[in-house]
């Protein structure tokens, strides 16, 4: 098991390779999550604000 | 039989129905991506034996080509929806071209990354200028100015026409990294594994290399339909159907 941890004397490369790999993808697959929670937050918010003003003065529609 | 499929392709490009088959794919490519993944990795890693000159630093191999690979053919894709968008002005074209760019420069900068730590062992330097790796970086400064483009309009239609066309024009630089090895004496070895004919490499190596290469396309698939899912629901924000999702999620 130790001698596969150290890639033959190549351990100091072939990790990072393979950090910078999975750490680049994770990130790159989790990005759009967080902005898809922040636009519906934003949309919620805005609709809430809509109906708010709509319920103040009902006549005047927008 | 040739009157259903249009219709079908045709509603597949409205943004509701394409956010629902992508939400119902996008699991399952990314449950197959990391099963191929795991096959490639255990037997890239463990099963196949050291290189006889390299010794075990070939290994990064197994991500450095599949990236490599993906970073050459997700431009192409870009560069194909980049057309459909100038041409059809079709929303779904945009919005594939637009996403697809920080996936390739992800790729794109694993693979200089990759290279960087494979080329220090075995050819002494970090980094040379020569033509394989020069193109590479210019591949992902073409990404990175798609990218900034984009952003950089108020209006995002406007912003993916604008760069839509300089994927267009930077889609030369893809036979460029591809054919570098052969035009021009490089540091970089040349190609191993050849589409035509036999590759260059023993079996036991090449198939943990093939399998890496299906597992990065499922990859690109699952990231890109979440990426296309985030990026129609703003910008259809104001349609009731991007309403009803965001009074879903609120009660959940």
């Amino acid at each position: 098991m130790s001698s596969f941890f150290a890639m033959g004397g190549y351990a100091a490369y072939v990790w990072p390779a393979y950090a910078v790999f999975f750490t680049v993808l994770i990130a790159d697959y989790l990005s759009p999550g967080l902005r898809r929670r922040r636009n519906l937050r934003e949309l919620r918010a805005r609709l809430a604000r809509q109906s708010a003003r709509q319920q103040r003065n009902p006549t005047t529609s927008p | 039989m040739a009157n259903w499929i249009p219709l079908w392709l045709h509603k597949l490009g409205s943004p509701p129905m394409f956010y629902r088959f992508a939400g119902t794919l996008r699991p399952w490519a990314m449950a197959f991506a990391v099963l191929l993944g795991a096959t490639a990795l255990y037997g890239g890693l463990v099963l196949a034996p050291a290189d006889y000159q390299q010794g075990d630093a070939y290994r990064i191999i197994f991500i450095h080509v599949p990236s490599a690979w993906m970073s050459l053919f997700i431009y192409a894709v870009m560069a194909v929806a980049s057309i459909i968008a100038l041409v059809w002005r079709l929303k779904l074209a945009e919005v594939v071209a637009m996403e697809s760019a920080p996936i390739g420069a992800a790729f794109t900068f694993i693979t200089l990354v990759t290279g960087s730590l494979w080329g220090k062992p075995m050819w002494g330097t970090w980094w040379t200028w020569d033509a394989r790796l020069t193109s590479e970086l210019v591949l992902l400064f073409l990404y990175l100015g798609v990218i900034g483009l984009y952003h950089s309009f108020e209006d995002r239609r406007q912003g993916a026409r604008a760069a839509a066309f300089l994927a267009i024009i930077g889609i030369i630089n893809v036979p460029i990294v591809h054919f570098s090895v052969n035009w021009w004496n490089t540091l970089h070895q040349g190609s191993t594994v050849r589409i035509l004919g036999p590759s260059k490499m023993s079996g036991d190596m090449l198939w943990p290399l093939l399998t890496m290469m299906g597992a990065t396309k499922l990859y690109y698939i699952a990231s890109l339909f979440g990426r296309v899912r985030t990026d129609l629901l703003a910008m259809e924000s104001g349609k009731d159907w991007v309403r009803q999702i965001a009074e879903q999620e609120a009660r959940k």
